[in-house]
């Protein structure tokens, strides 16, 4: 045994495998299977942590995830995890565990203070209080309040796995939630009729309360067998079911055992998504608090943790307990203590008799009937009770060193609430129960209110007889194997929320949040339990208030005078408890975070020494240097400027278009005309939004009568597409055209500059490239270095230039026998910035320009716009707004200093000093040819402004200098070179 | 989430789709006028209840499918290929 409260055996624990651990720094020893919280208790420990906002000491209250109070800090190799539940933690060799929220010590916490104080610390203390001067919010107020409240600390821990969790994809007939009586019953019904079956349980082990109850242990084996040889059956004990999403898809999280972590070197998680075409809640119930003054003193807890650490884990929590209860079944927790030797202080009915009361008498144990708890003596663990009849009188003292509490059980109904269900109030059991269409899903069992083991089980056993008829199968129930055990005949719960005396009667322990905030939350206006919510934060915690939630909605109704049936219970969101970033995450950390893209010649270029720039999903290169600055890349673009270049555009979005009535088509979604576009040549075209603004640019090229290509922006590739099949499905569904996405099959490299005509000769066969025979905008298929490709003589350089298209796995060899070619004229790669660079200077936009704000009359394109037939954004693009002469218009810019540099987003103002923003800088660079630099900008009535000096505007720089608006066609505006 | 009957493929989940909006609106003839057009392109219903959709099965069989959803429940009543009429269910029902 270790610990002196350890008196039995627990069905979880390994009473052969002693763990050691500590706890505040104190090495303590506990056995394998025991939970941090069991292990404390079993070592004596009461004490578990200071509270959120009174920093009052606390300990642990509850035996699994409802737990508000026992929160702790793990420590790890490299950090710390805050608000780890010490009642779910499972003992591993050297855990070590810290208390939170407490200052030097747990013992000695210096802010306890704040409990005195309290009476100035009411709820929506904050808002009321720390309102002026606004600037001492961020710089006093916040880091004081923030240093003083709160729960655990975060220090990033690097996990040592790859990723610590992982993302599985379920698909399943049936989900069964909950693995109590119900769901063992209605998954072995279900699975004997060949129905696929995921049953889930958050606990480490299968049973429910069945776990808890002697009488049950041969039943629970004999299911947990016939599971087990049931291949259409999934077990997955340590797995909470999270959200429920509609449509039969769920969200779960498994919690992977210690060993388990251990072998596989760090993976803890794994984050299931389930689809399921039917659900059946058998969740169960949870039991509540009572708020009485002091109900949250270290050593009261409710009574289900007295009888979950006894069975459980073998430990007593207390020598000599009462209990303070309202219902029959909480007796359990007295009578089960009472076998394992542990003598109870007595119980404390609120209701005036009860047949579990004549057992308890039977037994020996002092039961005082139509009595409450009026207050709890001790301050770090209890000592004593004062109890009083129900109407206050006859006060006396009980000797106690705990307190087991039991306010009723609420169905646990949260996913049910997520799919819809109506709470129906049901007095027997002073509790609300989910009304669920059985469309969404069965409820059954206690989750239902269908309280009692052997009452669940037949109910569960119901549940899957109907969702079986609903997915077409025949159940026959014959007895289940082995007789149920009969569950004690008892006498129904009666209400009790509240038992109002002098000193804090908490509603919710994690936040600190008494029955007085509440009332006061109804006295200030907040009548609405979603409003007492977030005015008082009950139920906002961590464990979301649980085990308190129906006491504080108890408490506002009783308030506003209202019956609890019309106050209700706040929305239940996903998810249900707190989730670790790294489960949701999955997989999708570091490298695997976002996708990348790589080029056909990524590892040429890696080679070649490029830097790389992410372009959206692409990773394309920005410069082949290693070394930061302008003068590589002026480098490359001066190669294109005055003899040749070369750079990979494979990223650009290419769309095959065919059919009969491909010219029709492409005519509808560009603003240009295409139909009249002749086979052999290719057209810068513009697509508009049906509003009437820019969506994209690129070139169409004709292959034949029926067969187009056409380029769009690497950034809108996947827009574009979409955008073209919705305009084809949904506007031109007669239309015969078929559309194909063929960007990864061509790789495509731009060849520019005065001698790429004589580069190209050298590489391509059987067409002539004069400039004659294959003037600008021609197009055809060619014999590229071998290979069939196609040639365009486009260019965004705004030299002479050429696109070549191969087919992507011939990508390497051709660029290998371009650049050979080349090497006679000193032919250079270059990079997306010395692309950009070119075509700054030439005047082309790309995304900066074309930001969804731009019209076509904005970039100077408005006669682009054909007269005849309809297109998408024809109508819209009339209206006279997006030409006035005042909107935003495509300039160029210079600065009138050549020795100073323009800065992308800087305003355009009229005067040096002036604030009113006449547009900003789009693009900017460095020029090619002489010193200085050039930008594109959108002005205010920026055409009728060429000539004009205005000033660049940067705040962030701290800088205003001139600059001279010129035409955005700043190189060779006649366009000679394109077409030399 | 959503698990969309495509009526191309079979019931996949949402994420494989794009949502391509209201699918009972329809494009006005070019010469109906710019209050045609402007009413097409930004008036919009939003009603709390069944709604015709459009969705383009992008990481599918990239075919736009029309679906009848509750915006409240968000039940899917019935799913059909672009040219099919599918009809709303009665105002007020399926809540």
């Amino acid at each position: 045994m270790t610990g002196p409260h350890r008196i039995t055996a627990g069905l979880l624990t390994d009473a052969a495998k002693a763990i050691g651990f500590s706890f505040d720094g104190r090495t303590l020893t506990g056995l394998a299977g025991d939970t941090l919280a069991s292990a404390l208790l079993a070592n004596g420990v009461r004490l578990v942590g200071r509270s959120f906002k009174y920093h009052r000491p606390r300990g642990v209250v509850t035996v699994g995830p409802d737990e508000p109070c026992a929160l702790v800090d793990v420590l790890t190799k490299s950090g710390r995890e805050p608000n780890q539940l010490a009642t779910t933690l499972e003992l591993a060799t050297g855990l070590a565990a810290e208390s939170q929220n407490r200052w030097p010590s747990l013992g000695f916490d210096m802010f306890a203070i704040n409990d005195r104080l309290s009476r100035f610390l009411p709820a929506g203390f904050y808002y009321k209080t720390f309102m002026a001067p606004g600037w001492a919010w961020e710089r006093l107020y916040e880091p004081l309040i923030r240093r003083a409240a709160g729960l655990g600390r975060l220090q990033a821990a690097i996990s040592d796995h790859a990723a610590p969790a992982e993302t599985l994809h379920e698909h399943t007939d049936v989900l069964v939630v909950g693995a109590g009586t119900t769901g063992l019953a209605a998954a072995a019904l279900l699975g004997a009729s060949g129905l696929r079956v995921l049953l889930v349980d958050q606990d480490v082990a299968l049973g429910g309360g069945s776990l808890l109850d002697a009488r049950w242990t041969s039943w629970r084996e004999a299911m947990l067998a016939t599971l087990a040889k049931l291949d259409s059956v999934c077990c997955l004990p340590r797995t909470a079911v999270v959200g429920a999403y509609g449509h039969g898809v769920f969200g779960a999280v498994e919690s992977l055992a210690p060993h388990r972590i251990a072998a596989s070197g760090g993976l803890r998680e794994r984050m299931r998504i389930i689809r399921a075409r039917r659900v059946i809640f058998a969740t169960g119930s949870v039991e509540r608090l009572i708020a009485f003054p002091g109900n949250d003193v270290p050593g009261v807890m409710l009574a289900s943790a007295a009888l979950g650490y006894l069975h459980r884990y073998g430990v007593a929590v207390a020598h000599h307990p009462a209990l303070f209860l309202n219902n029959d079944e909480a007796y359990e927790a007295a009578f089960a203590l009472a076998d394992a030797g542990v003598r109870c202080a007595g119980i404390i009915d609120v209701r005036p008799a009860s047949k579990a009361a004549d057992r308890a008498r039977a037994r020996g144990i002092e039961v005082h009937g139509n009595a409450v708890v009026a207050g709890v003596t001790g301050r770090r663990c209890v000592r004593a009770l004062q109890v009083t009849d129900a109407d206050g009188r006859n006060r006396r003292t009980i000797a106690a060193d705990c307190l087991l509490m039991s306010g009723g059980y609420s169905p646990a109904s949260a996913l049910a609430s997520q799919l819809g269900a109506a709470l129906v109030w049901q007095s027997a059991i002073a509790a609300f129960t989910p009304a669920l269409d059985s469309a969404s899903g069965y409820v059954a069992g206690a989750a239902r209110g269908c309280f009692g083991l052997a009452a669940a089980a037949q109910d569960g056993a119901s549940a899957a007889v109907a969702i079986a008829r609903d997915l077409g199968r025949i159940l026959r129930i014959s007895a289940p194997a082995p007789d149920l055990p009969v569950d004690p005949q008892g006498t129904s719960t009666s209400a009790v929320w509240e038992i109002r005396g002098r000193g804090k009667a908490f509603v919710d322990l994690q936040h600190d949040v008494t029955a007085d905030d509440v009332r006061l939350a109804q006295r200030e206006g907040y009548e609405h339990v979603e409003h007492m919510k977030r005015y008082t934060t009950h139920g906002m915690a961590t464990d979301q208030g649980r085990i308190g939630g129906l006491v504080g909605s108890a408490v506002l109704a009783a308030a506003r005078g209202v019956p609890l049936s019309r106050v209700g219970q706040p929305h239940p969101r996903p998810y249900l408890q707190p989730l670790s970033f790294a489960a949701l995450a999955g997989m999708e950390v570091r490298e695997h975070f976002k996708p990348k893209r790589r080029l056909p010649l990524h590892q040429w270029h890696e080679s070649a020494g490029a830097t790389f720039v992410p372009v959206g999903v692409w990773l394309r290169p920005l410069v082949y240097s290693k070394q930061t600055g302008w003068d590589p890349v002026l480098k490359e673009a001066r190669a294109v400027r005055h003899s040749v270049g070369v750079t990979d555009v494979s990223t650009l979005g290419k769309i095959d278009v065919q059919g009969a009535d491909a010219g029709r088509f492409l005519d509808f979604v560009y603003a240009n005309s295409m139909s009249t576009l002749a086979v052999g040549r290719a057209r810068y075209g513009i697509m508009l939004r049906e509003d009437g603004m820019m969506l994209d640019d690129g070139t169409v090229s004709r292959f034949g009568p029926e067969h187009f290509l056409l380029t769009t922006t690497t950034a809108n590739s996947a827009a574009i597409l979409e955008h073209l099949e919705f305009q084809l499905q949904a506007n031109c569904p007669t239309l015969d055209v078929l559309l194909t996405d063929v960007g990864d099959q061509w790789a495509q490299f731009a060849l520019a500059g005065p001698r790429s005509r004589e580069v190209l000769a050298a590489v391509v066969s059987g067409i002539d490239v004069a400039n004659e025979a294959f003037p600008f905008m021609a197009t055809a298929e060619a014999n590229i270095a071998g290979r069939t490709g196609r040639l365009f003589r486009i260019s965004f350089s705004g030299e002479l230039a050429y696109e070549l298209a191969v087919p992507a796995s011939e990508a390497q060899s051709v660029w290998l026998a371009v650049l050979e070619a080349g090497k006679t004229f000193d032919i250079k790669p270059y990079g997306l910035d010395a692309l950009n660079t070119l075509r700054i200077e030439k005047g082309h936009v790309t995304g900066a320009e074309l930001n969804g704000n731009t019209s076509a009359d904005d970039l100077g394109m408005q006669r682009m716009l054909k007269k005849q037939g309809d297109f998408v954004g024809r109508m819209l693009s009339q209206r006279s707004g997006l030409s006035a002469p005042d909107r935003l218009q495509l300039v160029g810019v210079r600065p009138a200093d050549a020795a100073r540099r323009l800065r992308n987003g800087a305003h355009v103002t009229l005067r040096e000093t002036d604030t009113a923003s006449l547009g900003y800088i789009t693009s900017s660079t460095p020029t090619v040819e002489r010193e200085g630099w050039v930008g594109l900008a959108l002005v205010a009535g920026g055409r009728a402004r060429i000539g004009q000096r205005l000033f660049a505007r940067s705040v962030i720089h701290g800088e205003s200098l001139p600059i001279d608006i010129v035409s955005a066609h700043m190189l060779d505006p006649e366009n000679l070179r394109v077409r030399a | 989430m959503l698990r969309i009957p495509c009526p191309w493929c079979g019931e996949r989940d949402e994420i494989e789709f794009r949502y391509r909006g209201d699918a009972s609106v329809s494009r006005p003839a070019a010469d109906a006028g710019i209050e045609a057009f402007t009413t097409y392109t930004y008036a919009r219903e939003n009603p709390r209840g069944w709604h015709l959709e459009w969705w383009l099965h992008v990481a599918g069989c990239r075919k736009l499918i029309k679906v009848v959803r509750h915006t409240l429940t968000h039940e899917i009543r019935a799913a059909g290929r672009a040219d099919e009429s599918l009809l709303l269910p009665p105002e007020g029902s399926g809540e």
